[in-house]
């Protein structure tokens, strides 16, 4: 019995080692995979783009690639990371990629420039090669070594070239963050003029016949806009965006009076989770909007918020008219870009903010169909890394 | 109605009552008036009786009393420790743990080194310790339901999983707070009441607790159900049938003093005044020594004691289920009052099982002969009261433990499941689907009870409380060195927390497997191995604390706006963001 097993166990591993050399080849190619390996370990230090932490990082295993003695990085000013050994070679590095950062060519460094004279220093010569982005050189990488060969100065242009790519991807990154902040100042800015239009409206026409509720509806008006034009803090908690959008349909139900009913369930543990800054309040404005287009007698909008482990489930339904499936499909790959056809803007725009927050398996689930009403729900995890409410600062 | 009727009637009510509570916590608004007052912050009050609900365990309920009847005096510092942690917690990292903003410990470790491998370590932690605060639980549950209505002892373990499982599956826990604070007033009620009339009949019998060895209060019939072996302080002649010392024996039998072989099956009758035998695992000594300090009859009592209160003072802020209750109050201001509160809730119940335990010893010290003490709170008001009172008493304290391992399971298989869909199994599947992720999260509450509900099937057990210590000493020895460090410490790197982490997770945990599996040993080897927490927390200190210093180079970078994040009050940390990155 323990005899069959050992030699079942022997052909499965023959096997698997047969397998493993059909699989990699010839060694040329097992050198690119190796190479190839090595350029993907470094690849995410540099994702940042040139930092002293992502260089430090990377540089190992850019020497690793380049095989030479030392292997240093710099950005315009500074040398980032340097790998390898050393004497005092470590404070000249930034001094011999200056000339590789003004004019922006590759520059060999010989032995009167470089080397410290001590003959057990493998530190001789060195092959500068410009770093940039887009048309800018920001930065030099700076390889060392005995002596100086046409495929050294070949390896350090190309892998100086691959740095390049990492961090241009790094700046391109950093622009689709500054889009989603531009479109979030976007989002904030566009309180819809009607909104503002109807309820200044709805406030004047109590001012003779209950001027109190028309003052308080104007206070309610004013803490509604402190909210949705604040600066700064992308974040929030359910708990202020529940009472904004209080304030909210306080302003709608002086307009529509009864047709317009809510209903409000909410698990109180889940109150203080962190979630994007007017999540919940543009899915109610959809609600109602949508609700109570054409005839529609009175709607309904319920919000709900619940506990299910380590994320907190939200929902947002209203009993209206509902709309078909292909309209909000086309909302919300838009991704909150307004198309003129006044579509559920909110809706497509929300999904992208919490897509890009807390990751796709977190964006909005839509259900809907003509005359049977909309149900948008999302989640929100009770945990997510760089995501934290900030305090509103509106005077409570 | 007969015991075990009302017995059952009580476990379902408390189930019943239990999934309901879930769904009635949920706050309901018809007007927008209304929506202020239903989103307005859990109050520390009801967070703290909530805490106090999740944290009452089998081990509190049922375990304390047991080992009172059986160690006496030094046992107290359990109690007293379960409620002293949270003056750690509060003292040390209850408001700055909020302030960070995590939901559970791994979260915290992610936050504070930005590591991965730390949050694995730590989300592996807490698995442990979750699964062996579990085993206990359901342990109990068995205990409960067999010795109430003679089921068969899996069934009680099997009812807990069952509607602890029913419950995630429907999200009958939609809003635990509400649930849990009501568990917190069953079981203070459960017991208040019947040890309220305990001490009323006990004052009124008039029978105090003599110098000598425990006797028996009156005629008790004892069945043994395992071989069982006894030490007989005292010759005594005892009432037997079956075989002792393989000797059949049919009738009075006079035994001397020392230890004597009971065979399974055998029935023992005691009479009133006899002396009890004690089981071999349990100290046979006097009352006069059982009432004394470090009189609990253990090999070297003044270390276990010493240990113990480390492990239970330090280890409890480093339960998985106390931060994710904390994650409902609003900031931490409101943490520190709610921990206040909880200290304030779990004196006063720690009062009750004291009383139980003592109560115990006189009235049912046969469970010394069976090692059962466990089941002293279970059978203390029948056997004191008796007929319908007693009955209904009986059944009014089975409700309580009910609540207490339905409570602590439902809380921990919640805790452990988020972790086990998040970092275990979710990591399978990346940019999983929200249909997946529940699924994996129904997955997760699955092995998160299961694994311990099959531990919890060998019917030999190292009593209650002591389980529930060992995961006390297992947190205190990791989690509690990771928190104060890392709350307290700038300088505490990735590298240092990881070598602290696998050497006194690693320490401790072969400590509790070995005194699990092999059963308690005797001299100093024992002591150190049953109660590992007073060596271990201090080495896992130091290995964090050197590792630290030696990678001083790997101190996160955004340690500064981390601290300022963990310890200003959230007003000021307003004002503060501007000069963040300058200070500290």
């Amino acid at each position: 019995m323990l005899s069959a097993a050992f030699v079942v166990l022997v052909l499965v591993g023959i096997g698997y080692a047969l397998y493993r050399r059909r699989d990699l080849g010839t060694s040329a190619r097992r050198a690119t995979f190796d190479t190839l390996h090595t350029a993907s370990l470094a690849a995410p230090s540099l994702r940042q783009g040139l930092t002293e932490q992502g260089a430090q990082r990377a540089v190992k295993h850019l020497r690793a690639l380049l095989g030479t003695a030392a292997v240093a990085l710099t950005d315009r000013s500074r040398t980032l990371a340097i790998d390898g050994v050393s004497h005092n070679h470590a404070a000249e590095a930034i001094g011999h990629a200056k000339r590789v950062l003004e004019r922006g060519a590759t520059t060999i460094l010989g032995a009167r420039e470089v080397s410290c004279g001590a003959p057990d220093c493998p530190v001789r010569v060195a092959v500068a090669a410009p770093v940039v982005d887009g048309e800018a050189v920001v930065g030099a990488l700076v390889a060392y070594g005995r002596d100086t060969s046409a495929m050294l100065v070949r390896a350090v242009e190309e892998v100086a070239r691959w740095i390049s790519g990492q961090v241009e991807l790094a700046s391109a990154d950093a622009q689709r963050t500054q889009l989603m902040a531009a479109e979030l100042r976007a989002l904030r800015a566009q309180i819809s003029p009607h909104f503002i239009y109807n309820s200044l409206t709805a406030v004047a026409s109590f001012t003779r016949t209950d001027p109190d509720r028309a003052r308080q509806l104007l206070l309610e008006f004013a803490d509604f806009t402190r909210y949705a034009l604040r600066r700064g803090g992308e974040f929030t908690t359910l708990a202020e965006e529940l009472r904004n959008t209080e304030r909210y349909l306080v302003l709608e139900q002086a307009r529509f009076g009864d047709r317009l009913r809510v209903s409000l369930r909410v698990a109180p543990e889940v109150l203080p989770i962190a979630l994007p800054f007017l999540a919940i309040q543009p899915l109610v404005e959809n609600a109602v909007r949508h609700g109570l287009e054409g005839h529609a007698e009175a709607v309904t909008v319920s919000i709900s918020a619940s506990d299910e482990g380590s994320d907190a489930l939200l929902v947002v339904e209203d009993d209206g008219a509902g709309a078909s499936p292909d309209v909000i499909r086309a909302a919300l790959e838009r991704g909150g870009v307004a198309d003129g056809t006044g579509g559920s803007v909110g809706l497509g725009n929300v999904d992208a903010r919490l897509r890009q927050v807390f990751g796709d398996s977190y964006g909005l689930v839509v259900e809907t169909a003509p005359t049977a009403g909309t149900k948008v729900s999302f989640r929100v995890p009770k945990f997510a890394a760089g995501v934290r409410a900030e305090p509103s600062g509106d005077g409570r | 109605m007969s015991g075990q009727g009302a017995a059952v009637v009580a476990v379902v009510l408390v189930a019943v009552a239990t999934m309901g509570a879930g769904v009635f916590g949920l706050r309901r608004a018809r007007t927008t008036s209304d929506f202020y007052v239903a989103s307005r912050a859990v109050s520390p009050r009801w967070n703290a009786t909530a805490i106090g609900g999740e944290y009452l365990s089998a081990a509190s309920y049922l375990g304390i009393a047991g080992l009172i009847l059986a160690y006496g005096y030094d046992v107290l510092w359990y109690p007293v420790g379960y409620t002293a942690g949270y003056l750690v917690l509060l003292a040390l990292v209850a408001a700055p743990l909020r302030r960070s903003g995590a939901y559970t410990l791994p979260d915290f470790a992610e936050i504070r080194l930005g590591s991965s491998i730390v949050r694995r370590m730590a989300s592996g932690l807490v698995v442990l310790i979750g699964w062996l605060y579990l085993v206990p639980q359901l342990q109990g549950a068995s205990l409960t339901l067999a010795t109430q209505t003679a089921a068969p002892h899996w069934l009680g373990g099997l009812v807990v999983c069952t509607v602890v499982l029913t419950a995630v599956a429907v999200g009958g826990m939609r809003s635990i707070t509400f649930a849990q604070a009501m568990q917190f007033w069953l079981k203070f009620l459960a017991l208040l009441v019947p040890a309220l009339v305990l001490l009323i009949v006990w004052e009124h019998r008039d029978a105090g607790l003599g110098q000598g060895y425990p006797t028996a209060p009156e005629r008790t019939v004892v069945s043994l159900a395992t071989d069982t072996t006894a030490r007989l302080p005292v010759a005594e002649s005892l009432a037997v049938e079956g075989r002792v010392d393989g000797v059949r024996v049919h009738g009075p039998i006079a035994l001397a003093a020392g230890t004597h072989q009971f065979e399974k099956g055998s029935v023992v009758t005691l009479e009133r005044g006899d002396v009890v035998p004690v089981i071999t695992s349990l100290p046979a000594q006097r009352n006069e020594s059982w009432l004394r300090p470090l009189g609990s009859g253990k090999d070297h009592p003044l270390y276990a004691s010493l240990s113990l209160i480390l492990a239970i003072c330090l280890g409890t802020m480093g339960l998985p289920h106390v931060l994710v209750r904390f994650y409902t109050n609003p900031d931490g201001r409101d943490t520190r009052r709610t921990t206040l509160i909880v200290i304030v809730a779990l004196s006063s119940f720690y009062l009750l099982p004291t009383v139980f335990g003592a109560i115990g010893r006189a009235f049912v010290p046969d469970l010394l002969l069976t090692g059962n003490t466990d089941a002293t709170v279970l059978l203390l008001p029948q056997r004191l009261i008796g007929g319908e009172a007693g009955v209904l008493l009986s059944a009014l304290v089975t409700a309580g433990a009910f609540a207490a391992f339905l409570s602590t399971a439902s809380g921990l298989t919640v805790s452990v499941a988020g972790v086990l869909s998040q970092d275990v199994l979710g990591r399978r599947l990346p940019g999983s689907q929200r249909a997946q992720r529940i699924r994996m999260f129904q997955l997760g509450a699955v092995v998160a009870i299961g694994v311990p509900y099959l531990l919890s099937l060998p019917s030999e057990h190292l009593g209650l409380a002591a389980v529930v210590g060992l995961a006390f000493a297992i947190a205190a020895a990791t989690f509690c060195p990771l928190l104060v460090l890392g709350v307290w410490w700038p300088r505490l790197t990735d590298v240092g927390a990881m070598a602290g982490l696998l050497v006194g997770g690693l320490l401790a945990t072969a400590a509790v497997l070995v005194t699990m599996i092999a059963g308690p040993a005797r001299g100093w080897s024992g002591a150190l191995l049953e109660q590992p927490a007073a060596w271990a927390v201090p080495l896992t200190f130091v290995v964090m604390i050197g590792v630290s210093i030696l990678t001083r180079s790997r101190v996160p970078a955004d340690v500064g706006r981390v601290m300022i994040r963990l310890h200003a009050p959230e007003s000021l940390a307003e004002e503060l963001r501007s000069l963040d990155r300058s200070a500290l």
